[in-house]
């Protein structure tokens, strides 16, 4: 029950969304009590996670058959546009959360145990923790999670950047080609850049496998492990969910979608993948370089 | 219905494109299940915060009962902590944000002159998400382990402390967190997109300013709150340190992470209602809103400068002096932009022509209180002086008086004032009057003694108190029950107005411009589905 | 008609504000001068700033009154079409530009004394503990915990049926003294005329030190230090609260300072560090099964009594019961490290550094014994001596308490 009437598009009933809230509710409830080790915490999670993947196959699935039907105008294309963008907006500043804790961590909280930076901090040096020399990466005065190494940033991670950045680029090489509505370089450029984002991601998990084992870096490893750990970790997951997204696109070109100039959901997709890259580009400056 | 039922429906909506065109709502139920209109959106945002208006204020009534006499009656301490914690939460998070968007959803598409909203799917998500979270939310409170009870701010490691309930109040303000932030990228995506040519910026109406900036607000700092309850749950649960200073973090680093969200929080909570009392002064006054350019500037500093004064909720965290100055000097500065405004008003007000009705009377009676409080706001911004006032009745008294007859006022306003639009029947206005004069006089019953509470040295947050308050305390509990119980009277009036009363012009009021008067009253389903013409000379605001 | 709800609406407004003026002592509902330097820097400031609100408010208010009352449509009045006036704008943003400039100014240069820690001539280490202070004088070493005091503890509890009026008189509405909630067993006591400097930090979740008299309040961060000071001119006893939401009894850790003269005080360190050795001596001896149960009746009314209650029946669902207890019946050393450690992420805090050796073998003998556990073990502070210098070994069993008892006579 859709209506177009005069360039307007207004769907009229939605299903979907209350499948999602249905979805979330129990994800959410299932994962806090499993957390507390609850009863069926973890059934309930899953069956949550079910039904969310299956409520957004069914909703994307949906938009998706309306844009190829040509049901939507250049004013909706327009709304697509700005959500996608003031969403990748909130979660720039979902990380700079993260990003801040980093820093606070670093230029205040830090050198303030370490007893620099005012009476207040000598003090708290002196009394609670004499002998303490505040040096990043830190994992506290109280040497929380024991000694471990720092994640350096040559091997590994410069690949990994490399690799990120390479995917950037075969992206935007896909953009190019569907601009000029070349099918079949389109899904390659785009296979390229889904493959560089799974070997990061796989990476990346080789990275984590080593720091466990050989550096002893956890995410119990006080502040540094703790930022280390939940920056690459939301990132990873950023990745991995920007993969997944560039690959449904990669299969729908597959079955023709997509044209010259209505391949909106792969611009999203190519949006949200640059900003992928970004963050990268900061973890890799703030978290390894610096 | 079974899910491939959904599918199946969806895959045949495309086909009956024409025949449905002028559809009014689907019969029964789930048509509110599935609604997109932004109308039928509005409504159940709006009953919904009805609703947690009396839950979130039979909280404040169990608060206060405890707090008539000295000495425990009624409640342990520990649930009294969480009555506190869920009081500010529900009224917050359950009333006047969802108000917020329920009024934005009904009016910013008529005011613009657009159909609907620009996501309309979109926007029935954001709705039932509500529900949903506020479940998980209020469920806390029937586990053994109790509901939240470290206040509304969650400072930690207090928080951590909580038991079982702590998993669920985070997820629930993920879950919220989704909402808001869906429903803010559709308002500025509808503003941004749904005008009709002709409709410039400077030509929309306050309210629908507001609106843009503070969508922008909550789209900045509601996914940075989304960041720290989650080092919140790390910590809990995967052995963190962020907040603890053995591992090198800081439980002060909380504080900061939530008052950068918090303090442009609490203006998401008043920016809309500036804009309610922008449109509802001109229309009584009969006088267009003075310098309008000036209140779009004036609520774009506000929002600005909102992001660089959140320590001055932490001036005894023991921050250094030079960032004690700074965070008093710029928060100080908010009070220019927000004077502006309430000149602005009061030069509205000034050689109009006007008439008292009752959202009229909401209106004035905003204006009054809110500038109470924001002068109690701009005390509490002289640090030394809030080193006293600090954690004291006296901020309790501060904001309660920007958010009770300031954000709750504005929307009891807005409800008098675009009721009649909404259900096309006038409301019963000797009914609103009495309803506005017994709610102020108890409003202030209610908060005005705990300026001298707190001055006195009564600190907020707990269930027994020393004797020399006692009689304050008294008055301000009835304070509470009579406010409380007269908004049943409002509750009263919506009904009535519901089922019937005068029918509404489609003008409404003598003084109204707008283009949300230009359509019937009650307003049709669908509204604008050709685009008006905006003409340089029509008057949209 | 409905202008008659108005009328009738501000005459009664009028008329409840007039009792409510009549009643009020108005010189109790302002901020203390208190009896520093600093503080009555504050309370100038407070008034000053509060006169400007007040002046901004009649301002602003007496246009709308005026306005309100001039330009009514039922007067006959034709609206004006004027909106906009960039002078009017300026002038409205300058003005009070000016105002603020006129309250930063003083406002800053207070600010900045207050932050001048420099010179100070003693330090006492105050820590925030749930929920109770500990006070430490680095430069005496005296060191003691202050808390409610046990009356008022009593009191305050749900359904102590207490009459508190009555209980803790000369207290009310008139500003004379009020102890009710404000009393604590051990005061700081500190001289006068010293600039003294605070070290504040926490043992457990943050608590702030409040005392309205010296305009001091600064956060107890745990694992950090915050640095405060005062210098008190007049002696005296000054009350203040714990002022950061701490949990559950964050209502009931309240502050008393007691400023003394000089020699007073010394006399009084003095006296402080004698009893400290005498405590000292206590922790070594071996204590009777009934002088243990005796004092560790005091230490649980005085710790433990507000969650698990006076009959040991706690509160179901949130505190459980000792009476009874599996902990409290069962194995003596689970028993003796549910006290010493807490209980992880629950409100059972662990009270090792809080108790003496000699309080926490007596509370856990009490518990034992009191409300029908009746297991006859004794605990003796010896015991929580070599456990916390590393030793792990058990606790003797309560065949040999039980010989004991024979010859005292013990709870059961
Ligand atoms: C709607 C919500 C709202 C609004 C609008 C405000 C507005 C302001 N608030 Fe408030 N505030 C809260 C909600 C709000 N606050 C809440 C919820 C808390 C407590 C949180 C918690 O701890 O739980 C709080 C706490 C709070 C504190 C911390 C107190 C403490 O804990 O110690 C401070 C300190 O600076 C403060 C300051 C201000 C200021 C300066 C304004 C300014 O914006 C006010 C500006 C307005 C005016 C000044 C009046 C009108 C102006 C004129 C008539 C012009 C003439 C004026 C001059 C020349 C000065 N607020
Ligand atoms: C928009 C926000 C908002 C609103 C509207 C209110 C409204 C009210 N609040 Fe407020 N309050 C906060 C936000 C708000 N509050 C915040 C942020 C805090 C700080 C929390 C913290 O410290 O963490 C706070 C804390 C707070 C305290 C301090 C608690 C403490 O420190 O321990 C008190 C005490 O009196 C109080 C009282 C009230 C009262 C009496 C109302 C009244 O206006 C309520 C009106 C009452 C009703 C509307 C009741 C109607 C009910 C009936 C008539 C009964 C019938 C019942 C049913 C049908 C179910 N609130
Ligand atoms: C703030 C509240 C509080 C205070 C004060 C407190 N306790 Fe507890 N106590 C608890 C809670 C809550 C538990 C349950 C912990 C759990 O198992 O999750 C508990 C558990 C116990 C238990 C184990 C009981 C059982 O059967 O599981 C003992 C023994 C005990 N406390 C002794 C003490 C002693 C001795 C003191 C004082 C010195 C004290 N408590 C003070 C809250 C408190
Ligand atoms: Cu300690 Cu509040
Ligand atoms: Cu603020």
């Amino acid at each position: 029950m859709s209506s177009a009437t005069s360039g307007y598009y207004v769907p009229h009933a939605a299903r979907w969304p209350i499948v999602g809230s249905i979805g979330l509710f129990i994800f959410f409830y299932g994962f806090a009590t499993w957390l507390n080790q609850g009863p069926f915490g973890k059934e309930m999670f899953f069956i949550g996670v079910a039904i969310v993947v299956f409520m957004m196959f069914g909703w994307f699935g949906l938009v998706a058959k309306e844009s190829e039907s040509g049901t939507y105008s250049s004013q909706v294309d327009t709304s697509f546009r700005l959500c996608m963008m003031w969403f990748i907006f909130s979660e720039v500043m979902f990380f700079a959360a993260f990003f801040g804790a980093l820093y606070y961590a670093r230029i205040f909280s830090g050198p303030w145990l370490g007893g620099v930076g005012g009476g207040g901090a000598e003090m708290t040096n002196a009394v609670l923790y004499q002998g303490h020399d505040y040096v990043w990466p830190s994992n506290g005065p109280e040497d929380i999670g024991g000694k471990f190494q720092q994640m350096g940033w040559f091997g590994l991670p410069l690949i990994n950047t490399l690799l990120l950045l390479t995917s950037g680029l075969t992206c935007t090489f896909a953009h190019h080609a569907i601009r000029v509505g070349k099918r079949t370089p389109f899904i390659l450029w785009l296979f390229a850049t889904v493959a560089l984002g799974f070997l990061f991601v796989g990476l990346q998990a080789y990275e984590y496998y080593h720091a466990y084992n050989d550096l002893n870096l956890k995410l119990t490893s006080g502040i540094y492990g703790s930022t280390f750990f939940l920056l690459t970790g939301f990132h990873g997951f950023h990745v991995t969910m920007g993969a997944i997204i560039l690959l449904v696109v990669m299969l729908r070109a597959t079955r023709k979608h997509f044209s010259a100039d209505n391949h909106f959901a792969f611009e999203a997709a190519a949006w949200y993948w640059h900003f992928v890259d970004v963050v990268w580009l900061g973890l890799f400056i703030f978290v390894y370089l610096l | 219905m079974s899910y491939n039922d959904v599918t199946h429906h969806a895959a045949d909506d495309q086909d009956h494109d024409h025949d449905h065109a002028e559809h009014g709502p689907a019969p029964g139920l789930m048509r509110w299940v599935t609604t997109t209109n932004h109308k039928d959106i509005g409504t159940l945002y709006l009953w919904f915060s009805l609703i947690m208006f009396f839950i979130g204020g039979a909280m404040a009534l169990v608060i206060r009962a405890e707090l008539f006499q000295p000495g425990i009656q009624i409640v342990d301490p520990m649930f009294f902590n969480s009555m506190t914690t869920m009081h500010a939460i529900v009224m917050i998070f359950g009333v006047v944000m969802p108000a917020f968007v329920g009024l934005a959803n009904w009016m910013i598409p008529m005011m613009i002159g657009a159909p609907d909203m620009a996501l309309p799917r979109l926007n029935n998500w954001s709705f039932w998400i509500m529900p949903f979270a506020f479940t998980i939310m209020l469920a806390t409170l029937f586990m053994d382990s109790g509901g939240p009870a470290g206040g509304w701010t969650l400072y930690p490691p207090l928080v951590l402390q909580m038991g079982d309930s702590f998993a669920f109040v985070i997820f629930a303000i993920h879950f919220l967190g989704i909402s808001s932030v869906m429903g803010s990228i559709n308002i500025v995506a509808t503003i941004f997109n749904m005008r009709p040519p002709g409709m410039t910026f400077m030509k929309m109406p306050m309210f629908v300013w507001t609106w843009l900036i503070t969508a922008y607000l909550l789209i900045a700092t509601i996914p940075v709150f989304a960041g720290a309850v989650t080092m919140l749950l790390t910590d809990r649960f995967f052995g963190t340190s962020f907040f603890s200073a053995a591992g090198g973090g800081d439980p002060v680093m909380f504080q900061h992470i939530f008052w950068f969200f918090g303090h442009p929080e609490v203006y998401i909570l008043i920016l809309p209602a500036f804009g309610i009392v922008s449109s509802i002064i001109p229309t009584f006054a009969r006088k267009p809103l003075f310098g309008y350019d000036s209140m779009v500037y004036a609520t774009a500093s506000i929002a600005f400068l909102s992001f660089i004064v959140w320590a001055h909720h932490m001036f005894t965290t023991g921050m250094p002096l030079a960032g004690e100055l700074f965070f008093m000097f710029s928060t100080m500065m908010i009070s220019v932009p927000t004077g502006v405004k309430v000149f602005n008003w009061v030069a509205t007000m000034w050689r109009g022509s006007m008439t008292f009705e009752t959202p009229m009377l909401f209106a004035i009676g905003f204006v009054i209180m809110f500038t109470v409080g924001g002068l109690s706001g701009l005390m509490l911004a002289i640090t030394p002086a809030d080193i006293q006032y600090h954690d004291t009745y006296f901020v309790v008294a501060h904001f309660h008086y920007v958010l009770v007859p300031g954000a709750i006022y504005s929307l009891m306003a807005a409800t008098y004032y675009w009721m009649p639009k909404w259900t096309g029947n006038m409301y019963d206005e000797k009914l609103g009057k009495m309803h506005f004069w017994i709610s102020t006089i108890f409003v202030n019953v209610l908060f005005f003694p705990m300026h001298f509470v707190g001055l006195a040295g009564m600190p907020r947050r707990i269930p027994d108190y020393s004797l020399q308050f006692a009689d304050w305390n008294m008055i301000a509990t009835i304070g509470a029950f009579g406010f409380g119980f007269s908004q049943l009277m409002f509750v009263y009036i919506i009904f009535k107005c519901v089922r019937g009363g005068d029918k509404a012009t489609s003008e409404v009021w003598e003084g109204a411009r707008g283009l949300e008067w230009t359509v019937a009253s009650p307003a049709p389903y669908h509204t604008f589905e050709t685009a008006p013409v905006i003409e340089p000379a029509t008057v949209t605001r | 008609m409905s202008s008659n709800v108005t009328r009738w609406a501000l005459l009664l407004l009028v008329l409840l504000m007039l009792p409510l003026g009549a009643w009020a002592d108005w010189g109790a509902l302002n901020m203390p001068k208190g009896v520093t330097q600093i503080s009555n820097e504050v309370y100038t400031l407070h008034m000053r700033i509060f006169y400007i609100c007040v002046a901004i408010g009649v301002a602003v208010f007496g246009v709308m009154i005026i306005s309100m009352f001039l330009h009514r449509k039922s007067r006959g009045v034709k609206p004006a079409d004027f909106h906009e006036s960039t002078t009017v704008e300026i002038v409205w943003t300058v003005v009070p530009l000016v105002i603020l400039i006129a309250m930063a100014i003083p406002a800053a240069r207070v600010l900045i004394k207050m932050e001048d820690f420099s010179d100070s001539e003693m330090s006492i280490k105050v820590t925030g503990y749930q929920w109770r202070w500990q006070y430490e004088y680095l430069d005496s070493g005296v060191s003691f915990y202050s808390q409610l005091d046990a009356e008022h503890n009593r009191a305050r509890q749900q359904g102590a049926d207490v009459d508190l009026a009555e209980t803790f008189p000369g207290t009310s509405f008139n500003g004379v003294e009020d102890i009710y909630l404000a009393e604590v067993d051990n005061a700081l006591v500190v001289p006068v005329n010293k600039k003294i400097r605070f070290l504040h930090t926490a043992a457990d979740v943050i608590h702030s030190w409040w005392v309205p008299d010296l305009a001091v309040k600064k956060d107890a961060i745990p694992g950090f230090i915050n640095e405060n000071w005062a210098l008190i001119e007049k002696p005296g006893i000054y009350r203040g609260k714990c002022a950061e939401l701490c949990g559950r009894d964050h209502g009931f850790m309240p502050i008393v300072v007691k400023a003394v003269p000089q020699e007073e005080y010394d006399a009084w360190i003095a006296d402080k560090k004698l009893a400290m050795a005498q405590a000292d001596s206590d922790q070594d001896r071996q204590w009777s099964h009934q002088e243990l149960v005796t004092a560790g009746a005091q230490v649980y009314q005085a710790n433990c009594m507000s969650c698990h209650q006076a009959e040991g029946q706690g509160i179901p669902g949130m505190f459980p019961a000792i009476a009874g207890s599996d902990v409290a019946t069962g194995s003596i050393d689970k028993h003796i490290g549910t006290v010493m450690d807490g209980v992880q992420d629950s409100m059972m805090s662990a009270f090792s550094d809080a108790l003496s050796d000699a309080e926490i073998a007596a509370v856990i003998t009490y518990q034992r014994n009191a409300f029908g556990n009746g297991t006859g073990d004794t605990l003796q502070p010896t015991h929580i001596k070599s456990l916390r210098a590393g030793d792990t070994l058990s606790a003797p069993s309560n065949v040999a308490a039980a010989q004991e008892l024979n010859t005292t006579t013990g709870v059961n």
